[in-house]
């Protein structure tokens, strides 16, 4: 590609001043949730980055993923995809249908081969040859396995692609894997999140179209700035939780009070997502905030994980030197909480073993 | 139709402060701190702290206005404004819509987006010149 292709050059075409470039860093990196003052690395490696081909299947899904993405507002979708992405084939967004759809997927495939990016929404049904869902008379999983072979990198957006999600809950009835369960040869990112956080999607790309790669994964192969910290971690209720003060019922004098919804069944001590900072519908809030407890939708098997409304195994006493210690760290506080051994705490989730203050200070 | 045609009424009711603005206040403080002692800047990323709507006010009320505030037009506004306490910046950038991208406390002399950039310098320059070339002839 020639350097008339990079983002800094259309750009400047575009009349658009450095200072301007340094602004659109800067909430590029803010966007990305790199540390302040990023915005400079962000700037020159954007200045030379290229369009990436993406090509964007959809499976076993309800579209929730596609309209999360398409709220995304910072950047916008339309300057994503015409300014920072060569989006080649999403069945929903795009113009062409019918045979014209799928040759635009082909020639992307072979153009591009070895370096599109490959998004994926929805699980893969297996039983019975895949039969369960197709696409142009063929399965998902022959075209997810066709797909990948050319891949730089896969992004599994949503909790289905990337755990199973709704189709693989019990009893799971088409035999749906997420993409990890298919594809071992690959660089695979979950994004999950039913749906997944809609600048968390743009966030991963943007990472990817600046730095040439992709972020930092945790255990379960989730970009660690995003996915790095419990809802609870980061939630503006934490404080009331570590006061032991928690609403009841819906509609009671601590619901009112803004309380920490545990009691009610809160997941958030147990979903690392972004949802408690990030926020949702252009940062207008997100579900705690409205006065309902997280569900947990960005973990493996958030739907046969127990009922929505009963209360995580975990301490609701003694926290208070724990609380101490918050109000001494002040803004370092949420992440010092957060120290509690991740894996631990899962393990727990599962198992509904009691979580004790001991844990807590490990 | 964007958020702003739909009118919600933000509660921002809630008189109790549960102590995160006041924890964002001591971090300000101790980078305050290391900036008058040495002079090195910094940022803090508001949108990566947790704030109910209150406290966000809260902080701003705090924060204060001080005596000088900019506006930058540049795809879409960023509003630029000195605290009360010099050397603390607000920095908010919008994007086209109006939607917030970049939320910034930054601890500095001059916010650094308010710095002339060498390339524009050198853009503007050659305008300059353009211009007094066509009223020479």
């Amino acid at each position: 590609m020639k350097d008339h292709d990079t983002l800094e050059h259309r750009l400047t075409e575009q009349g658009i001043s450095r200072r301007a470039f340094l602004k659109f860093c800067a909430a590029m990196a803010s966007l990305m949730a790199l540390p302040p003052g990023s915005a400079t690395a962000v700037a020159a490696a954007l200045a030379q980055a290229k369009r990436p081909s993406v090509i964007w299947l959809s499976f076993q899904e309800c579209t929730g993923c596609t309209e999360s993405l398409t709220r995304s507002h910072s950047p916008t979708l339309e300057s994503l995809i015409f300014d920072m992405i060569s989006l080649d084939y999403h069945h929903t967004l795009q113009a062409a249908s019918g045979f014209a759809a799928e040759k635009s997927r082909d020639d992307a495939m072979k153009a591009y081969y070895g370096k599109y990016l490959l998004l994926v929404d929805g699980s893969i049904p297996t039983k019975d040859g895949g039969v369960y869902s197709t696409i142009a008379g063929r399965s998902n999983l022959d075209l997810l396995q066709e797909a990948a072979k050319g891949a730089a990198a896969i992004v599994a957006v949503g909790t289905c692609a990337a755990f199973g999600g709704i189709p693989m809950a019990k009893p799971n009835p088409t035999g749906a894997m997420a993409v990890s369960d298919l594809i071992k040869d690959k660089p695979i990112i979950n994004i999950s999140g039913c749906p997944p956080i809609p600048v968390v999607i743009t966030g991963v790309l943007a990472h990817y179209l600046t730095f040439g790669e992709l972020p930092a994964l945790d255990e379960l192969g989730r970009p660690k700035a995003f996915y790095g910290e419990t809802i609870h971690d980061r939630c503006y209720r934490r404080p009331f939780y570590d006061q032991g003060k928690f609403a009841k019922t819906f509609d009671d004098e601590g619901a009112r009070n803004g309380w920490c919804l545990y009691e009610l069944g809160c997941k958030g001590p147990t979903t690392h997502n972004a949802c408690a900072t990030t926020k949702w519908n252009g940062g207008t809030g997100f579900p705690i905030e409205a006065g309902h407890g997280c569900i947990g939708c960005s973990e493996p098997n958030f739907w046969d994980a127990g009922s929505f409304y009963t209360p995580l195994p975990a301490p609701t006493a003694e926290v208070t030197t724990v609380a101490g210690i918050a109000a001494v760290a002040g803004a370092g506080a949420a992440v010092a909480l957060s120290a509690l051994d991740r894996a631990k705490k899962k393990h727990m989730q599962q198992t509904h073993e009691k979580l004790t203050v001991k844990d807590l200070h490990d | 139709m964007s958020l702003k045609g739909i009118a919600i009424d933000v509660e921002t009711a809630d008189p109790h402060s549960v102590g995160n603005a006041a924890a964002i206040l001591s971090e300000i403080a101790s980078r305050l701190k290391k900036f008058a002692a040495s002079g090195e800047t910094s940022l803090i990323d508001l949108k990566s702290l947790p704030f109910s709507p209150y406290e966000y006010e809260q902080l701003r009320f705090t924060l204060g206005r001080g005596e000088i505030s900019a506006n930058l037009d540049a795809i879409g506004t960023s509003e630029i404004i000195e605290t009360q306490f010099p050397g603390v910046w607000w920095v908010t950038h919008y994007n086209v819509e109006g939607d917030i991208v970049a939320d910034l406390i930054e601890i500095a002399a001059v916010p650094n987006i308010l710095l002339s950039q060498p390339e524009d310098v050198r853009a503007g320059l050659e305008r300059l010149h353009a211009i007094i070339s066509q009223s020479a002839s």
